[in-house]
């Protein structure tokens, strides 16, 4: 945003940076949880709490180095339950509801496959607990990737059923993938300090990937050209977050020093 | 009632954090797992750097507390754990003797990872042959990459015909 008064700092820009990566890992990993007991087969049901459990420790991983930068004293937790929609900076893709076991699938595939790119630049950034954490979470990317192409694979050359449902699926979440490319002057500030990757480098690896693996899949590859939604990294969502955040939060919010005993 | 030795040296907190065990896997301690990677004393402090597993294992908290609870009953009271992301962890660290132990548990030990293996080419196929812990057979099937705990991959037997789970190897 042009509008930004306030002198983005090498620091504050790492801080948002970490806090956006963790925000989509730590939604997409509650929206894949709720999937726990309603997989269309128990593997498939321990796979998706799986993947979910590690989005979640992932972000987990973010927001502790994201207060450490900050340095203000905050705990991970108070930006995990207190904040707001407009607050969060998630991409809308990774906010939308579960639907079907395809659609499911489709996410995971589109998001799992730029996870994928991503971290490996990230891993060699010139900061030794970041890029740490980047070469831990692309190992566990692997098998993410691995799950849901397989997946696209089945369902798209599977049944005329399962073909029409991954098809449509991918129609429809198409309009939210411009975004997983969306690029400020936070990127480019840590761009420059050798802090981030421009998104630029690996896009047409990501495009490749996807397109060679839906064509496996016998699927029609939705046009990359089409009108793109955006808009997540300034705090606007759909009305899908609000209602997660409520599940999500409530409790915290109800009793606020509230400690297992 | 807790011991009151005050300082301690470097080699006698590895022999307590020998006792630290995985709560999921119960015979293998945080010194066998490669999660306990380094401890210094300088006067009364104590310093142990541990290294993560699994990003999804619930265990890591109840690994970071026991380590706590652990130096605290032996009277150490100046103390810090550090969580590191330095080194990524790998099973490659954990030690043959704890291999065998996870064998001798009923779990298939992880091999070794190969630093060479190229993942986009091998997308299709996790097609590394894992050995039965029970019957030692190779005649076995991958079911599912993801098991009861985040470490673990689901596998059939095919001679002895039971279901049993490999650690994954990262």
């Amino acid at each position: 945003m042009s509008t930004a008064t306030k002198e983005l700092t090498k620091q504050k820009a790492l801080f948002e940076y970490l806090v956006r990566l963790a925000d989509d890992r730590l939604i997409l990993g509650h929206r894949l949880s709720e999937w726990c007991g309603h997989g269309p087969i128990l593997e498939e049901d321990i796979a998706l709490a799986n993947i979910a459990l590690d989005y979640i420790g992932h972000a987990a991983n973010l927001y502790e180095y994201a207060v450490e930068i900050e340095d203000e004293g905050r705990h991970r937790d108070d930006l995990v339950y207190f904040r707001n929609d407009v607050e969060y900076k998630n991409l809308k893709l990774t906010e939308l509801p579960k639907g079907d076991f395809g659609f499911t699938i489709a996410r995971q595939f589109l998001f799992s496959a730029f996870s994928y790119y991503l971290y490996q630049l990230l891993s060699d950034v010139e900061d030794e607990q970041f890029a740490g954490i980047a070469q831990k979470h692309l190992k566990e990317v692997k098998y993410h990737l691995r799950h849901s192409r397989e997946w696209v694979l089945r369902l798209g050359d599977g049944t005329e059923e399962s073909h029409e449902r991954i098809q449509e699926a991918f129609d429809d979440i198409w309009t939210y993938t411009g975004e997983l490319f969306y690029q400020d002057e936070i990127d480019s500030l840590l761009t420059d300090e050798g802090l981030a990757t421009d998104t630029s480098n690996f896009k047409s690896d990501w495009k490749k990937l996807v397109v060679d693996t839906l064509e496996e899949a016998t699927l029609d590859v939705p046009d990359f050209d089409q009108f793109m939604v955006d808009g997540s990294r300034d705090g606007l969502h759909t009305e899908h977050l609000g209602h997660l955040l409520a599940e999500m939060q409530h409790l915290r919010r109800s009793y606020p020093d509230g400690d297992w005993q | 009632m807790p011991k009151t030795k005050a300082i301690y040296n470097q080699d006698e907190i590895w022999e307590l954090l020998s006792e630290v065990k995985d709560p999921e896997i119960p015979v293998l301690s945080i010194i066998e797992l490669g999660i306990a990677r380094e401890v210094t004393v300088e006067g009364d402090k104590v310093v142990v750097r541990i290294t993560p597993t699994y990003s999804g294992c619930p265990a890591m908290n109840a690994i970071e507390q026991e380590i706590e609870k652990t130096l605290r009953i032996n009277g150490i009271q100046n103390f810090e754990v550090n969580k590191d992301f330095s080194d990524t962890w790998t099973t490659d660290w954990m030690t043959d003797e704890a291999k065998l132990k996870l064998k001798e548990y009923g779990i298939a030990p992880p091999g070794k990872t190969d630093p060479d293996d190229d993942f986009l080419n091998s997308l299709d196929s996790s097609s590394k042959i894992v050995a039965c812990p029970y019957c030692d057979s190779t005649n076995t099937e991958l079911q599912s990459e993801f098991g009861s705990t985040a470490c673990k991959a689901q596998h059939y037997c095919h001679d002895c015909d039971e279901p049993f789970e490999h650690f994954k190897c990262i």
